[in-house]
């Protein structure tokens, strides 16, 4: 479409609009964590730290906070490295043989739109019994039953995609079906099981109803660990910055390497950018 | 056995070798929980009491008359009827400010789409530091305006509390209608737009008419999946309010925690639970056959 240099500047001045609405409040959360003490209670409050200190994450080592942080990482990444094994097997198999049909497709899927609460409540009194309460075991095995119809959804999507001529000729030159899954598919989707590990790993780490319910002290997420810094009297201010911080920047960075399958990736599969 | 019969065997065990060990653990999910809550809902079990009798349909009875899960329920829908629409339009006229060449395109999408990837506890508490009556920004933006100082109470006065956190939900989920609806734009034939600009419509006519048909997929699976959010609505709320001031913020979700693991009303909350999933179910059942989620 033609435009003139006019539009052209209007556009950008709303999109500069929109960047700093989108992204002042993060802004904002990681210059608490760079403020002192004085300037985070200055009012009216202070828009730029005068000097950047990282005081309040050394308290958060200091105090062992950041064991919650150890902990998000060892529950998203195991629970995800164990969902993305089992999904797409089952992916593969759903794919290739249409083996349970449409109808076992949408009760996979159907499984990811249930409340989080609904699921956790039962898991809650069995986990009781099994002693599960407040372990990473806990949580590890829960999100990994959360995640796989995602990882199912996706990865039968990815490997829909793939020619199934490439197959068929491993399969004369005598590859078993298992070398053919090895050798011939899984390459080719590499980048897609990257992608949707990445968000089955975001998914793992942001989780927050999940953890509230089922740990207490041991098995503390960061998530539920932030909601402890606000109290009823006096918000610790700098912790939760710096935690949050902390928590978030690495998604950031993690996201940002997936571009190109952010679209499918957040759509399940159902819009491909 | 044969040739051709010990293939078939040996297919047949691969492919659902490879998908019952999925299937198990999903059940976790997707059969437990059910059968599970469904038991629990017609028994009588608290935290207090040993009482474990089978008591029928008092809890279910009792939920007909608890003007609390039903204020729950309503709230729930303002926020799903407020939030969706909001985060549809908003999006949708952001997607149409990125279409055409801009350069720098890419960049800023991906600064955009930040707030959706944040942990939405994270993005709640964020902005109960941004609300925040004394140290917080927003109050002081405010001032500037009215040139006096501001002090509304954001997360505990009953008239904000709604704007704040739907400003909230909206800033989060804004981004996530839009990188939907950019990549259905993106995919939209420019030469049809082209077609009907010729044939004199102006460029509102050509988009209502000619594109918003075309992208009509991709809006309603966006707002499906919005929609599934909405309605299991809880972090935020949690950060901001916890459901307060009293329980004027309370969604269903947070109404069935409270429940379940505050009042330790077990059964009662089960009772709770199974409604949820048979409405859910119905609603999910309807949308996705609508949408043709399978593609």
């Amino acid at each position: 479409m033609r435009q003139t240099r006019r539009t052209l500047a209007l556009r950008y001045l709303l999109v500069a609009l929109a960047l700093i609405f989108f992204l002042f409040p993060i802004y904002w959360l990681v210059a608490i964590s760079l403020k002192t003490p004085d300037e985070i209670f200055a009012s009216p409050p202070i828009w730029i730290p005068g000097q950047i200190q990282f005081q309040n994450y050394a308290v958060l080592f200091k105090d062992g906070d950041v064991w919650t942080i150890w902990n998000s990482l060892v529950v998203a990444t195991i629970s995800t490295v164990v969902a993305m094994l089992l999904g797409t097997m089952c992916a593969y198999s759903m794919a290739r043989f249409r083996t349970g049909g449409d109808h076992f497709a949408m009760w996979v899927i159907s499984n990811r739109m249930i409340p989080p609460i609904v699921i956790v409540f039962p898991v809650f009194l069995l986990y009781v019994k099994l002693g599960w309460v407040d372990t990473r075991l806990g949580l590890i095995v829960l999100y990994t039953a959360f995640n796989l119809p995602y990882v199912i959804w996706m990865m039968r999507g990815y490997i829909q995609d793939v020619p199934i001529e490439l197959e068929e000729s491993a399969l004369v030159d005598g590859c078993s079906r298992l070398q053919t899954f090895r050798l011939i598919v899984l390459p080719v989707i590499r980048g897609g099981l990257f992608a949707t590990a990445v968000f089955t790993f975001v998914f793992a780490w942001n989780e927050f109803v999940f953890a509230l319910v089922l740990t207490r002290s041991d098995a503390t997420t960061f998530p539920v660990q932030v909601t402890h810094y606000f109290g009823g009297q006096s918000n610790f201010w700098a912790k939760i910055a710096a935690m949050s911080t902390l928590g978030t920047i690495p998604i950031f960075i993690a996201v940002a390497m997936l571009q190109k399958f952010l679209v499918r990736g957040v759509s399940m599969g159902a819009v491909k950018g | 056995m044969s040739g051709a019969a010990r293939q078939a065997f040996v297919s047949r065990r691969f492919r659902y070798g490879m998908v019952w060990p999925a299937v198990l653990v999903i059940l976790l999910i997707g059969l437990f929980p059910i059968v599970y809550t469904a038991i629990v809902s017609f028994q009588n079990i608290d935290m207090f009491g040993e009482d474990t009798s089978f008591q029928g349909g008092m809890h279910y009875a009792r939920l007909m008359s608890d003007a609390r899960f039903w204020q729950s329920v309503l709230h729930t829908l303002i926020f799903l009827v407020v939030a969706l629409p909001l985060e549809l339009v908003l999006g949708l006229l952001l997607a149409l400010l990125f279409l055409d060449r801009l350069p720098g395109k890419q960049i800023f999408v991906a600064l955009l789409i930040l707030p959706v990837v944040t942990s939405p506890i994270i993005a709640g508490s964020t902005w109960r530091l941004l609300f925040d009556n004394r140290y917080g920004p927003i109050n002081q933006m405010i001032s500037w305006i009215t040139g006096e100082p501001a002090t509304v109470l954001w997360t505990v006065n009953p008239v904000y509390v709604y704007p704040a956190i739907l400003l909230a939900e909206v800033w989060q989920w804004t981004p996530f209608m839009f990188l939907l609806l950019l990549a259905g734009l993106s995919n939209v034939d420019q030469s049809l737009n082209e077609a009907a600009e010729l044939d004199g419509a102006g460029f509102w006519k050509t988009f209502w008419y000619v594109t918003l048909p075309i992208i009509k997929p991709v809006i309603l699976i966006a707002c499906l999946i919005r929609a599934l959010d909405l309605f299991r609505l809880f972090d935020v709320i949690w950060a901001l309010t916890r459901g307060g001031p009293g329980t004027m913020t309370e969604t269903v979700s947070i109404y069935a925690y409270v429940l379940a693991f505050k009042q330790f009303e077990t059964s009662y909350a089960a009772a709770i639970a199974v409604v949820i999933i048979v409405l859910l179910s119905l609603v999910v059942m309807a949308a996705l056959r609508r949408v043709e989620f399978a593609r």
